[in-house]
C-alpha cells in the first residue's frame, strides 16, 4: 500500500505499537549494532533465535546501539504486563540464562543495568506511557536515574534501541514519516525552510553552519538540485552516525525528504565510508521498505514531490568528509577538495546546486519539523540549540554514546556520565573534533559544550568524538598521532598542507625519538600558524590544532622530552624504561608469567628482576601489575 | 605500499580474469556509469581479494575513463590494493581511542607475531596486515578486525591465539 495521509500511518502505527509496547510473548531484543556485534551479539542472537524457534512464549529480535557500549553486548527484554529491563554484558554463553532468569521474576539482579520507566520518545507525547500502569521490579534501579542517562535528552538518538532498524513499521509506530507527510499535505516548502531556519540547527558534522540558512541558499539557485547525506565519518573516535544508521536508518531517509521537498530536489545520495558495511546494508533494507510504502519514489503521497535515494560508498579516505572533495568521490574521482570560492549550494555536485548535510543533521529535522522550531530552541544555548550526540571513548569508565542538550559541561559529561577515568588513574584531557580539534585539560573542564565556547579554547565541537587521556597518555605522542594521520590523509595538493604537515611530523617524531632541540616548539608554532593560514581545504587549516593545543596547554611535556630527553608518561619508547618498585612488588609473579620476552624473573613473593637487556617496553608488565609496582623512570 | 612494482615485477602475477563476469559488473550493476568507478573497483577487489592491473586496462576501455585516471583513483584510496593479499585480512584499528588504549603495542605484537609490516602479506599468504584509521567501534578499542569478525578490547597478549583461530 502507498501511503497518502497521515490516516495511513496512525494504521500502521495501531497494528504494531501492540509489538511495540505490549507484546503478547517475552519479547527479547538484542542490540545489534557493530559494537554489540563486536562484542558477541550476533552469537547470542544465533542462539537464542535457535531456542526459541518454536516458542510462541518469547520472541527474539534486534535493534540498534542501547548506548552504553562500555556494558555490550546489551539485551532489552519486557512483555506486556512486566518491566522493560536491560540485561548488560550477555555474551553468547548467557543468553538463555537471561531469558530464563526474566521468566522467572529475576534473581541475577548484578547481570541488570535497569529497568525503563518511560519507553516513549520525544515525540509521543500524545499517548500514554505504557509503563505507567506496570509495576516496576523491586531492588532494580531506573535506568533514567543511573548517571549514563539521567542527563540525556535524545533527539537524534530517539529511536536507537527501541525499535528494530530493519522494520519500517516500528519507525513509523513512533511518529516515523509523521512529519514527512504532514508537510506535503499542509506546507509550503517555505514553511518548511522557515522552521529549520528558526529551530536555529547547526550542521552536526563538525563545520556547525546554519542548516536553516544552507538550505534557503540552494533553495535560491536554479537548476537540477541534489541533496547528500555526509556519511563519511571519518574522524577517529567517532561513531555516533554509524549509530545512526544502524539503529534508525529511517529518520535519515525521513530528513532527506523533507530536505529534497523544502529545496526543491528529487535526487538524494548518501555517502557511507566503506568501514561501514552494516550501516549500508540497514540502508539499502530501509530504502526498499520506504519505497514500497510510497515514501520514496514518484509522487509521494499523491503530491508532485519525488525523490529517490541512491547509496554511494566510499573507499578508505578521511579527506572525502571534506564536502567538495565527498562530491568529487561522488562523481567517481579522486578525493581533491576545492576551493570554495563559489559554495557548493551554488554549484556542487555535477555542478548543480547541492545541499550537504551530516547524518546526525538529517535526523534531527523530522523531530523538529514535528514538534516546531521553538521546542528544539528551547533547548541548548544562544549559539548552540537542541542536543549534540557524543561518543565518549578512550580512558574512560562508562564508554558509549551519549545525547545531551548543547551547554552542559564538559565534566558533566566525562565525569557524571562518563564515570570518570578508571583504575584509579589521574585525567589529564580531553580531545574533541577529531585530527582538526584539539585537547582540552582539567581547568576547562567546566566549560559549557557549545559551538563557541569549545572554539575560544583552542578546540572545536567537531562531529561529537570525546576521547578521555589519562596520566598514561603522551600529548606530545597525540600530536605526533594526528600529524601521522593527517600526512597520510592530507590529498596532497596544496603546498601548506602537503610539506607543511610533513615537516611538523618530522620534528615531533625527532622529538619522540630523543632528538628533539631548542628552538623546535617555536619551529612548531610557526609551521602550524602558516599551515592555518594558507592551506586550501579544512583538513589543512585545521591540521594543526592538536598540535597547538598540547603546546599550549602541555608545554612542560614538551620540555621534558626536548630537554630532559624523558617521557614522564611512559609512551615514547626512546625515552623511558621501566623498573621494578623493589617496596611496591609483592612477587606475585603475574608480569613474569605475562612477558613475551621473558625478561622478569624473580621467585614467588620475592622481589622481581627486570632485564633491561630483554625488555622492548610493550608494556603488559605495567598493565596487568595490580599493586603499581612497575615504574616508570 | 609499492604500486609501481605490482605493474612492473620480474613474475608477473598469475591470474584468470572472468572477463564475462567483469562485463556484468560493469554493465548490469554498475550501467557503464563513470560515477560508479569507485564501486566497481570495490566490486573487482571483492572478487579477486585485490584489484589486478588486466582489470584497470580492461575497465579503462569499456567505461571509456583514462587508465592514468583509474590508476590514480586505484591508488588514491587506501582501501584498494594492487597487490594479492592473504587469506585472511587482519585490519587493525589506529583511531585515537584505540591508540589511546594501546593500539599502537598490539600492532607491533602483530607484526612480531607475523613478521610482517603493515601493509605487507605473509609469505604463504596466510595473512595481510592493514591499518585501518577507525573502524567505528570506539568503546571496544583497542580492535582488531579479522575478515568479518570483529575482535574488541584486545589485549597485547591475546594477539598470537587469536590469529591462530585462522587459517
Amino acid at each position: 500500500m502507498k501511503i497518502q495521509s497521515v490516516i495511513d500511518l496512525e494504521k500502521i502505527t495501531q497494528e504494531h505499537s501492540g509489538n511495540l509496547y505490549h507484546p503478547d510473548s517475552v519479547k527479547v531484543n538484542i542490540g545489534m549494532a557493530s559494537c554489540g556485534i563486536a562484542a558477541g551479539a550476533q552469537a547470542a542472537f544465533e542462539t537464542a533465535t535457535q531456542a526459541f524457534a518454536e516458542s510462541k512464549a518469547v520472541a527474539i529480535g534486534q535493534t540498534g546501539c542501547i548506548g552504553y557500549c562500555e556494558m555490550e553486548p546489551l539485551v532489552e527484554i519486557f512483555s506486556g504486563g512486566t518491566p522493560r529491563v536491560i540485561y548488560k554484558n550477555i555474551t553468547p554463553d548467557k543468553i538463555l540464562d537471561a531469558i530464563n532468569d526474566y521468566q522467572n521474576g529475576i534473581d541475577q539482579k548484578k547481570w541488570i543495568l535497569g529497568q525503563m520507566r518511560d519507553p516513549r520518545s520525544l515525540l509521543e507525547d500524545d499517548i500514554d506511557n505504557p509503563l505507567a500502569k506496570v509495576a516496576p521490579f523491586e531492588a532494580i534501579p531506573f535506568l533514567e536515574d543511573i548517571p549514563f542517562y539521567k542527563n540525556q535528552v535524545k533527539i537524534a538518538l530517539r529511536n536507537c534501541g527501541y525499535i528494530d532498524p530493519d522494520c519500517i513499521e516500528e519507525y513509523i509506530a513512533k511518529k516515523g514519516y509523521f512529519a514527512l507527510i504532514q508537510a506535503l499535505n499542509h506546507s509550503e516548502p517555505g514553511k518548511i525552510l522557515e522552521t529549520v531556519k528558526t529551530s536555529g540547527l547547526r550542521g552536526r558534522g563538525g563545520g556547525g553552519f546554519p542548516t536553516g540558512i544552507k538550505w534557503a541558499t540552494c533553495a535560491k539557485h536554479d537548476g537540477d538540485r541534489y541533496i547528500i547525506c555526509n556519511a563519511d565519518e571519518g574522524d577517529p573516535g567517532a561513531y555516533m552516525d554509524r549509530s545512526i544508521l544502524e539503529g534508525d536508518p529511517h529518520s535519515v531517509l525521513e530528513g532527506m525528504l523533507l530536505a529534497g521537498y523544502a529545496i526543491g530536489s528529487s535526487q538524494g545520495y548518501i555517502y557511507v565510508r566503506n568501514e561501514y558495511p552494516l550501516a549500508v546494508k540497514r540502508l539499502v533494507t530501509a530504502i526498499k521498505q520506504a519505497e514500497t510504502y510510497g515514501l520514496i519514489g514518484d509522487n509521494i503521497a499523491g503530491t508532485d514531490f519525488s525523490f529517490n535515494v541512491k547509496i554511494s560508498t566510499g573507499a578508505g579516505a578521511f579527506v572525502c568528509g571534506e564536502s567538495t572533495a565527498l562530491m568529487a568521490s561522488l562523481e567517481g574521482n579522486v578525493g581533491r577538495p576545492r576551493a570554495k570560492y563559489v559554495h557548493t549550494v551554488e554549484k556542487g555536485f555535477r555542478e548543480g546546486p547541492t545541499n550537504l548535510n551530516n547524518v546526525e543533521t538529517y535526523a534531527n529535522v523530522p523531530a523538529i519539523v514535528l514538534k516546531g522550531a521553538e521546542w528544539f530552541a528551547g533547548m541548548g544555548t544562544d549559539h548552540s540549540k537542541g542536543t549534540k550526540v557524543f561518543s565518549l571513548v578512550g580512558k574512560i569508565k562508562n564508554t558509549g554514546l551519549v545525547e545531551v542538550p548543547m551547554g552542559i559541561s564538559l565534566k558533566e559529561i566525562a565525569f557524571n556520565i562518563g564515570g570518570g577515568v578508571p583504575k584509579k588513574k589521574k585525567f589529564k584531557a580531553i580531545q574533541t573534533g577529531g585530527p582538526s580539534g584539539g585537547c582540552i585539560p582539567e581547568r576547562f573542564m567546566d566549560l559549557p559544550v557549545d559551538y563557541q565556547k569549545l572554539a575560544e579554547v583552542g578546540s572545536i565541537m567537531g562531529s561529537g568524538g570525546m576521547i578521555a587521556m589519562d596520566q598514561d597518555t603522551c600529548m606530545v605522542d597525540v600530536a605526533r598521532y594526528f600529524m601521522d594521520f593527517l600526512k597520510e590523509e592530507s590529498c596532497g595538493q596544496c603546498n601548506p598542507c602537503r610539506e607543511g604537515i610533513k615537516q611538523v611530523l618530522d620534528i615531533l617524531t625527532s622529538i619522540c625519538a630523543g632528538n628533539g632541540k631548542e628552538g623546535d616548539i617555536e619551529l612548531l608554532e610557526e609551521l602550524g600558524s602558516m599551515i592555518q593560514k594558507f592551506s586550501l581545504c579544512g583538513l589543512g587549516t585545521s591540521a594543526p590544532n592538536p598540535v597547538l593545543t598540547t603546546i599550549l596547554y602541555f608545554r612542560d611535556e614538551y620540555e621534558a622530552h626536548i630537554r630532559d630527553k624523558k617521557c614522564p608518561s611512559g609512551v615514547c619508547k626512546a625515552l623511558f624504561h621501566y623498573e621494578i618498585d623493589a617496596e611496591a612488588c609483592t612477587g606475585c609473579r603475574v608480569c613474569a608469567r605475562k612477558c613475551p620476552q621473558d625478561a622478569i624473573t624473580g621467585e614467588k613473593k620475592k622481589v622481581h628482576d627486570l632485564n633491561q637487556d630483554l625488555c622492548i617496553k610493550c608494556g603488559i608488565c605495567y598493565d596487568v601489575c595490580k599493586f603499581n609496582a612497575i615504574a616508570i623512570r | 605500499m609499492n604500486h609501481a612494482s605490482a605493474l612492473e615485477s620480474d613474475q608477473p602475477v598469475e591470474i584468470e580474469i572472468d572477463y564475462m563476469e567483469l562485463d556484468t559488473i560493469i554493465e548490469n550493476e554498475f550501467g557503464n556509469n563513470k560515477e560508479n568507478l569507485i564501486m566497481i573497483l570495490q566490486a573487482i577487489q571483492r572478487k579477486y581479494n585485490y584489484i589486478p592491473q588486466p582489470t584497470l586496462t580492461y575497465l579503462s576501455a569499456k567505461i571509456g575513463i583514462p587508465y592514468s585516471k583509474i590508476y590514480g583513483v586505484a591508488t588514491f584510496y587506501s582501501t584498494f590494493s594492487l597487490e594479492p593479499r592473504g587469506r585472511n585480512i587482519v585490519s587493525i584499528c589506529l583511531g585515537t581511542a584505540c591508540h589511546v588504549r594501546g593500539g599502537e603495542r598490539v600492532r607491533e605484537r602483530i607484526e612480531e607475531s607475523l613478521e610482517i609490516k603493515d601493509g605487507e602479506t605473509t609469505e604463504d599468504k596466510r595473512y595481510t596486515l592493514e591499518s585501518v584509521r577507525c573502524i567505528g567501534c570506539c568503546s571496544l578499542g583497542p580492535v582488531v578486525k579479522i575478515n568479518e569478525d570483529m575482535h574488541g578490547r584486545i589485549t597485547s597478549d591475546e594477539v598470537k591465539s587469536i590469529l591462530g583461530q585462522y587459517e
